[in-house]
C-alpha cells in the first residue's frame, strides 16, 4: 500500500502545469470548451487534481479524449457523460444533482433558512423582555469586582 | 545523549500534564488553595519540558543525526540550514511535537498572564488545557514517537519533500498551529465556564483577545499557504478547496464568528450560550482538521502521514473532547441567562446575522468536505466534491455577508434606525455601484464576477471609511480620528481587508489571461499588452538539486521592463521535479512565467499568465491580520492586572462635564 501511495505521488507530484502545447486545438472556441470541461474532471490517479492541472499520463490521455469528442461534435454534456461512463462518478468534481446528492446541494440553502429562522426567533424574544439587571448569583463583592473590570 | 534527554523530557511532560489535568480540578472542587495553585506551576513545567524536547529534536535535524529514524526519513546532509530547521516540523511526528509545544505555550500564558482571572476559574481552565495536553502528548509517545533510533544508521538521509523546501512553507505550519491550537484557549475557557456554571462580560473579555490572536495567526497561516501554492505549484492557483485547506478554513470561519459574538457577550451580556457553543465547535473543527490531515481518509495533495490507525486515535480524542464538552453544554446551557435586550434593528441583530452567515458557511464547507466519505459509507457511491460545488454553495453566503457588513457595522447598540444607517452610507453605495457599473460597461458580454466583486470591494472599503468618518461628529474634527480607540481602527482595517480580498479574487478569476506554447531560444511572443522573449535556458547546480533556469525578458511597447528567471528543478535524492515560477510582481498585475519541458530541437514549452490584482488577495489577508493585531493592542481589551492600576486620566475623561 505504501509503495502504491509512493507511485501515485511520483506520477502526480511533478508540479508543472499540465496542458501541453501539442494538445491544444486550433479552433479557439472548441479549445475553451475543452478547458472548461477539463476543469470539472478529476484526474483518476492523483490526489485531488483536475485533469487540467495534472501532469499524470492518464490526465493527458483524458484531455486528448475530451478534445477528440468535442471535435467530432459532441455537446459538453455528452463529453462529460462519456468520461463518467468509463471512469465513474468519481471523476466529477461537481457532484451530480441527483439521488442522495440532493441532500448535499440542498444543505446550504436549508441551513441558511434554519439559521436565519433561529436568528429571527432569538432577536424577537430579546425584544420586550424586562431587563434582568440584578443577577442574583453575584455577591456584592463580586459585582463591584466585575464593575471594576468592565470599566473602560 | 541529547536525543534521549529530549525523549525523557517528553515523557516527563506527559506525567506533568496528567497532574495538571487532575490536581487543580480536584482543588477547585475542594476549594483547596494549594492544589489550585499547582495548575500554574504544572503549566509552566509542562511548557519547559516540551520545549526542551522540541529543541532536542531540532538539534538532531540541525546536526543531521541519522541515527534517528525521523531524521533519516526527512532530512539530508546537503539540505540548506533553514530547511534542516523547518524540516523538524515538515513531517507528521515533528509537527505533532510542535503542536503540543504550542498547546503548552498557551497553557503557560494563561498561567503567567491570567492574574485577572478568579483563582478557581484559572485552575479549572488550566486543568482542561492539561487534559488536551495529556491526550496529544500520549498520542505522540505511543503512536508517533519522533525519538526512535535506528539500529544501523545510514550515511545519509532520504531528504525532505522538495515542495516543502521553500521559505513560505517553512513558516506556514507554525502560524497555522498557533491558530489551531490558540483556539484551545477558547475551548478550555468555555468548558471551565460550563463547569463553574457562569458566563459573564468579564469571561468574554478574557476569551476575546485569545480568540482574536488565534484568528490572526490562522489568517497569516492560511494566507502564507495560499501564497505558496500560487508561486510554487506552477499555474498560479491560490485556493483549491482541498480537504486540507478546508480543514484550516473551517476553524477560521468559526473563529471569526466567535470573536464577533464574544463582543455581544462582553458589551451586552447576550448570546452567551451560543458563544460557548461556538468556542467548543471552533476548537472541535481544528481537531477535525488535525484528523483530516493525518488520517488520510480524504485524499488530498497535502496530506502527510496517511495512516488510518493514527487517524482512529485522533478521532477518539476528538470525540472525547467535543462530545464531552457538548454533553456538559447540554446540561448547563440553560443556566446561561442572557440579559441585554435590544431592538430588531441594532448592532446585536447585525452580529447575529454575521454569526448565522459565518456558521452556515463553515457548515457548508464541512458538509462538502466530508460528503465523499458519507456518500461512500451510506449510499455506496464513490464520488468527488470539488471547486465547482464550493464556488456555487459558498460564494453566495460571502456575498450576503459583504452586502450586510457595512450597514451592520454602523448600527448602534440596543436600538438603531435603518434609515439613519442607510443615509450615512449613501455616498459609499453610490461610489460602489458606479465602480461595479463602470466595470460592467467596460467588459460587456463576460461574466458578472468582476462587476459584483468590484462593487463589494468598493462597498466594504468605502463603508469602513464612512464608519470612521461618522465617528468625527458634527464638527468634523479630523484630529479625533487619531484619538479613536485602536479597536475601531482595527475593525475598519480588517473589514476593508475582507473587501480587498473579495475584489481581488473576483478580478483575478474574471480577467486572467493564459498562453501555452513551444518557443525557441530568442523567440518573442505576446501576452496581453506585453512581449515576452526567451533569451536563454541554462543548467545550474543548487545545493541539493539541479535546475534548468530560463531567462525571459518582459517588454512593453518595445521597452524592456523586467527580467524573469523561471526554474525547473530536479531533486535527485527525493527523485522529484519542482517548478519555480518567474513572477514580475506589480501593483495592478503579476506576469507569471513557467518553464515547461524541453522539446526536440532545443525549444521549450513555456506557459505565461497575466494575473490582474493577484497581490491584492494577500494584501487583503494581511490587512485583516493587521486589523486584528491593532484591535488586540487596544488597551480596552486587556483587563488591568487585578484592577489595581491607577486609572485617573481615563476616569476623568469618562466623567461627564456637568
Amino acid at each position: 500500500m505504501k509503495y502504491l501511495m509512493f507511485l501515485v505521488f511520483l506520477v502526480c507530484a511533478s508540479a508543472s502545469a499540465a496542458v501541453e502545447p501539442h494538445e491544444i486545438l486550433q479552433d479557439q472556441r472548441l479549445e475553451q470548451r475543452a478547458r472548461d470541461i477539463s476543469k470539472g474532471l478529476r484526474c483518476p490517479v492523483c490526489q485531488n487534481e483536475t485533469i487540467d492541472e495534472s501532469s499524470a499520463e492518464i490526465a493527458a490521455d483524458l484531455r486528448v479524449l475530451v478534445r477528440e469528442r468535442l471535435s467530432v461534435g459532441d455537446s459538453d454534456q455528452e463529453v462529460v457523460d462519456f468520461v463518467v461512463a468509463r471512469y465513474g462518478e468519481f471523476v466529477l468534481l461537481k457532484p451530480s444533482v441527483s439521488g442522495s446528492n440532493l441532500l448535499l446541494w440542498g444543505m446550504a440553502p436549508l441551513m441558511l433558512i434554519i439559521g436565519l429562522g433561529f436568528g429571527v426567533v432569538f432577536v424577537r424574544r430579546r425584544r420586550g423582555q424586562t431587563p434582568n439587571v440584578q443577577d442574583p448569583s453575584l455577591s456584592d463583592a463580586e459585582r463591584s469586582e466585575l464593575e471594576k473590570l468592565l470599566k473602560p | 545523549m541529547i536525543n534521549e534527554l529530549g525523549h525523557f523530557a517528553l515523557i516527563l511532560g506527559f506525567m506533568v500534564a496528567i497532574l495538571q489535568a487532575t490536581v487543580p480540578l480536584v482543588g477547585a472542587r475542594l476549594n483547596h488553595h494549594g492544589m489550585m495553585s499547582f495548575g500554574r506551576t504544572a503549566a509552566t513545567a509542562q511548557f519547559v519540558l516540551i520545549a526542551a524536547s522540541f529543541l532536542a529534536l531540532v538539534h538532531a535535524f540541525v546536526t543531521s543525526d541519522f541515527s534517528l529514524r525521523l531524521v533519516t526519513l526527512n532530512s539530508h546532509s546537503l539540505k540548506p540550514m533553514i530547511y534542516k530547521i523547518s524540516g523538524t516540523w515538515g513531517n507528521h511526528e515533528g509537527s505533532m511535537l510542535l503542536w503540543v509545544l504550542i498547546l503548552a505555550l498557551f497553557g503557560a500564558c494563561a498561567a503567567w498572564f491570567g492574574g485577572n482571572l478568579t483563582h478557581r476559574f484559572r485552575a479549572t481552565a488550566l486543568a482542561v488545557q492539561g487534559a488536551i495536553g495529556v491526550a496529544f502528548i500520549g498520542f505522540i509517545i505511543f503512536t508517533s514517537n519522533p525519538f526512535i533510533r535506528l539500529a544501523l544508521p545510514p550515511f545519509d538521509g532520504q531528504d525532505l519533500n522538495p515542495l516543502l523546501q521553500d521559505p513560505g512553507l517553512a513558516f506556514h505550519p507554525p502560524f497555522l498551529y498557533l491558530g489551531y491550537v490558540g483556539l484551545s484557549m477558547a475551548f478550555s475557557f468555555a468548558v471551565a465556564a460550563l463547569i463553574e456554571g457562569r458566563v459573564d462580560a468579564a469571561w468574554a473579555r478574557w476569551v476575546r483577545p485569545w480568540t482574536l490572536a488565534a484568528w490572526v495567526f490562522l489568517t497569516i497561516g492560511i494566507a502564507l499557504g495560499s501564497w505558496w501554492a500560487y508561486y510554487e505549484l506552477g499555474w498560479g492557483g491560490f485556493w483549491f478547496w482541498d480537504p486540507v485547506e478546508n480543514a484550516s478554513f473551517m476553524p477560521w470561519l468559526l473563529a471569526a464568528a466567535l470573536l464577533h459574538s464574544a463582543i455581544v457577550v462582553e458589551k451586552r451580556e447576550s448570546l452567551k450560550s451560543w458563544t460557548i457553543l461556538l468556542a467548543i465547535l471552533a476548537f472541535g473543527f481544528s481537531l477535525l482538521g488535525t484528523f483530516i490531515v493525518r488520517s488520510g481518509v480524504l485524499t488530498s495533495v497535502h496530506a502527510f502521514a496517511n495512516d488510518p490507525e493514527r487517524g482512529v486515535v485522533i478521532l477518539g480524542i476528538l470525540i472525547f473532547f467535543v462530545g464531552g464538552a457538548l454533553t456538559l453544554f447540554s446540561l448547563r446551557a440553560a443556566s446561561m441567562q442572557s440579559q441585554g435586550i435590544f431592538g430588531m434593528v441594532s448592532r446585536e441583530t447585525a452580529l447575529v446575522l454575521n454569526n448565522v452567515l459565518l456558521a452556515v458557511s463553515a457548515f457548508v464547507v464541512f458538509v462538502g468536505t466530508i460528503w465523499p466519505l458519507v456518500a461512500e459509507m451510506f449510499f455506496d457511491r464513490t464520488l468527488s466534491v470539488g471547486p465547482p460545488f464550493f464556488n456555487m454553495a459558498f460564494t453566495p453566503l460571502m456575498i450576503l455577508l459583504g452586502l450586510a457588513l457595512p450597514l451592520g457595522a454602523m448600527l448602534p447598540w440596543k436600538r438603531g434606525r435603518l434609515e439613519k444607517g442607510i443615509r450615512q452610507l449613501t455616498l459609499p453605495l453610490i461610489f460602489a455601484l458606479s465602480c461595479g457599473g463602470l466595470v460592467w460597461a467596460m467588459q460587456t458580454g463576460r461574466s458578472l464576477q468582476a462587476p459584483i466583486g468590484l462593487f463589494l470591494g468598493a462597498w466594504l472599503v468605502s463603508g469602513a471609511i464612512a464608519d470612521l468618518l461618522q465617528r468625527l461628529g458634527r464638527e468634523k474634527d479630523f484630529g479625533r480620528l487619531m484619538r479613536l480607540p485602536r479597536a475601531d481602527w482595527g475593525k475598519a482595517i480588517a473589514h476593508s481587508g475582507f473587501g480587498i480580498t473579495m475584489l481581488a479574487i473576483a478580478a483575478l478569476i474574471a480577467w486572467e489571461k493564459e498562453d501555452i506554447r513551444v518557443v525557441d531560444i530568442g523567440e518573442t511572443w505576446t501576452l496581453g499588452p506585453y512581449d515576452l522573449t526567451l533569451r536563454d535556458v541554462r543548467l545550474e547546480m543548487g545545493p541539493n538539486y539541479r535546475a534548468h533556469i530560463a531567462e525571459v525578458e518582459l517588454g512593453q511597447n518595445g521597452q524592456m521592463i523586467a527580467k524573469m528567471y523561471p526554474e525547473k528543478r530536479f531533486y535527485p535524492v527525493a527523485k522529484m521535479p519542482t517548478t519555480e515560477a518567474g513572477i514580475d510582481y506589480r501593483f495592478l498585475r503579476d506576469v507569471y512565467v513557467v518553464l515547461g519541458d524541453a522539446q526536440d530541437g532545443g525549444s521549450w514549452t513555456m506557459r505565461s499568465y497575466l494575473k490582474p490584482f493577484a497581490n491584492w488577495i494577500w494584501a487583503g489577508a494581511a490587512l485583516m491580520a493587521f486589523g486584528g493585531l491593532l484591535s488586540l493592542s487596544d488597551r480596552r481589551l486587556r483587563t488591568a492586572p487585578s484592577g489595581h492600576k491607577p486609572r485617573a486620566p481615563q476616569a476623568a475623561k469618562a466623567t461627564p462635564a456637568e
